[in-house]
């Protein structure tokens, strides 16, 4: 699904001043795994959330499939499903069962199809035995997994996951990678782990507000590795 | 990890639990009007007998209730003691007992009660406000929030009064208060972008 960035740029008012947190940007994403990486501080965040209306551009268009993202928010962020790096921000019910029912709510309407079919995510995601667990009880990993599983119900054209695997043990972060990999959604993947973007098709570097390399993912990473110094 | 017992669903097959959500809250609301209308210190020992036998029957957990009763604790001291002055010990047990029952009831409510029931339950019972422009789904979600909030602000008051220990800060209330009350307000952003991010709360 192509999302299209014309002359896109975000700034807040500071006292000195607008902060750029977007330079200018214009892009069109449309493969089917996209990387985003840049250091902490550089914008990847905020060029995430463009994308499905978290954040509205100060000047400029975003579009996802033709719909605008500050005039057709709420149909935008029905395409576009956001993953944030920390699921207990994301995980708003007391159990794992009841925090995929409510992303259910908008589209199954009778409450028991509604439970088995949150069951079934839980099943596939491979926490069935923790349906009715509390949030809190879960840990690191499987939070992730519920936090995703949640978003997967909604049933997205689009998943932008914003370093999902920042907070994981190397376990983990293999297990929520192969998850991510395995998608049948565009996948836009904000993240510092130089392996995940290689296995994108496209990546992108971001540094200091502005899109500094757009290109092979071998090529982004190299490019990133020198700016950085590394 | 949030020790309180609010919001925390114990799946179960009791009578209780298959109460409709709905007309559960209307007793609980009934409930809470009793232990206020019906005077005297005997019918308030009553309630709370009769909301410990509730809890007892759902097999709550005893040890995970009594932390749940613990932040009220200091509550109890002051209004037990403001009672006792003003109006002696009858009236302080008619008051603190009430109030222990009232608690003990709405925990018993969500323990038995799985919020995505109480999320249609509200959503029904406001449908006929629809037409005066009130958004039955939101409301519902607001109150399903409230109820997952309360253990969240909790949890982020224990890691607050933690990390001003952890700077020989513990007596300041200032490190304390400050830093729960932005913390707490940057969770409430989270939320709604979590909810924005899943397209809830846009209808």
């Amino acid at each position: 699904m192509p999302i299209q960035l014309d002359e896109v740029a975000v700034s807040v008012s500071t006292a000195d001043g607008d902060l750029a947190l977007l330079h200018p940007t214009t892009l069109t994403l449309g493969e089917r795994r996209i990387a985003l990486v840049g250091s902490n501080g550089s914008g990847k965040s905020t060029f995430a959330r463009l994308l499905n209306g978290l954040i509205e551009p100060t000047a400029g268009t975003v579009t996802v499939d033709g719909l605008d993202t500050r005039r057709d928010g709420a149909a935008v962020r029905r395409k576009v499903g956001f993953v944030f790096t920390n699921p207990d921000s994301q995980l708003v019910m007391p159990t794992s069962l009841e925090d995929i029912a409510l992303s259910l709510r908008r589209t199954i309407k009778d409450k028991d199809a509604r439970r088995a079919q949150a069951r079934n995510i839980l099943t596939e995601m491979g926490l069935a035995e923790r349906a009715d667990t509390s949030i809190h009880a879960l840990s690191g990993g499987q939070k992730q997994l519920l936090a995703l599983a949640g978003i997967l119900a909604t049933d997205p054209d689009v998943l932008i996951a914003d370093e999902p695997t920042t907070l994981l043990d190397l376990r983990n972060t293999q297990l929520i990678a192969d998850r991510l990999f395995a998608l049948r959604q565009q996948l836009i993947l904000v993240t510092h782990d130089l392996d995940l973007a290689l296995r994108c098709d496209r990546a992108i570097v971001i540094d200091d507000a502005r899109v500094a390399f757009d290109g092979q993912p071998a090529d982004a990473v190299a490019f990133y590795r020198e700016l950085v110094g590394s | 990890m949030s020790q309180l017992l609010i919001g925390a669903y114990r799946p179960g097959r009791t009578l209780i639990h298959r109460i409709p959500a709905g007309p559960k809250l209307g007793l609980v609301a009934l409930f809470g009007i009793a232990t206020v209308t019906v005077p005297g210190d005997w019918s308030a020992l009553g309630f709370l007998a009769f909301a410990l036998g509730l809890a007892l029957w759902v097999r709550m957990p005893v040890r995970a209730t009594l932390r749940a009763l613990r932040p009220l604790l200091l509550v109890i001291v002051l209004v037990t003691a403001f009672q006792v002055w003003q109006k002696g010990w009858a009236t302080a047990i008619d008051v603190v007992a009430g109030l222990l029952a009232s608690v003990i009831i709405a925990l018993v409510f969500t323990a038995t009660t799985s919020i995505d029931s109480i999320l249609d339950a509200i959503t029904r019972g406001l449908g006929p406000f629809r037409r005066i422009g009130v958004n039955p789904e939101r409301v519902a979600l607001a109150f399903s929030l409230v109820l997952r909030a309360i253990p969240d602000i909790f949890d982020i008051a224990q890691e607050t009064r933690a990390a001003a220990k952890a700077r020989g800060l513990d007596r300041s209330p200032r490190a304390l208060l400050v830093p729960m009350a932005l913390r707490t307000v940057a969770r409430a952003y989270e939320t709604g972008d979590a909810l924005a991010a899943r397209g809830l709360g846009d209808d």
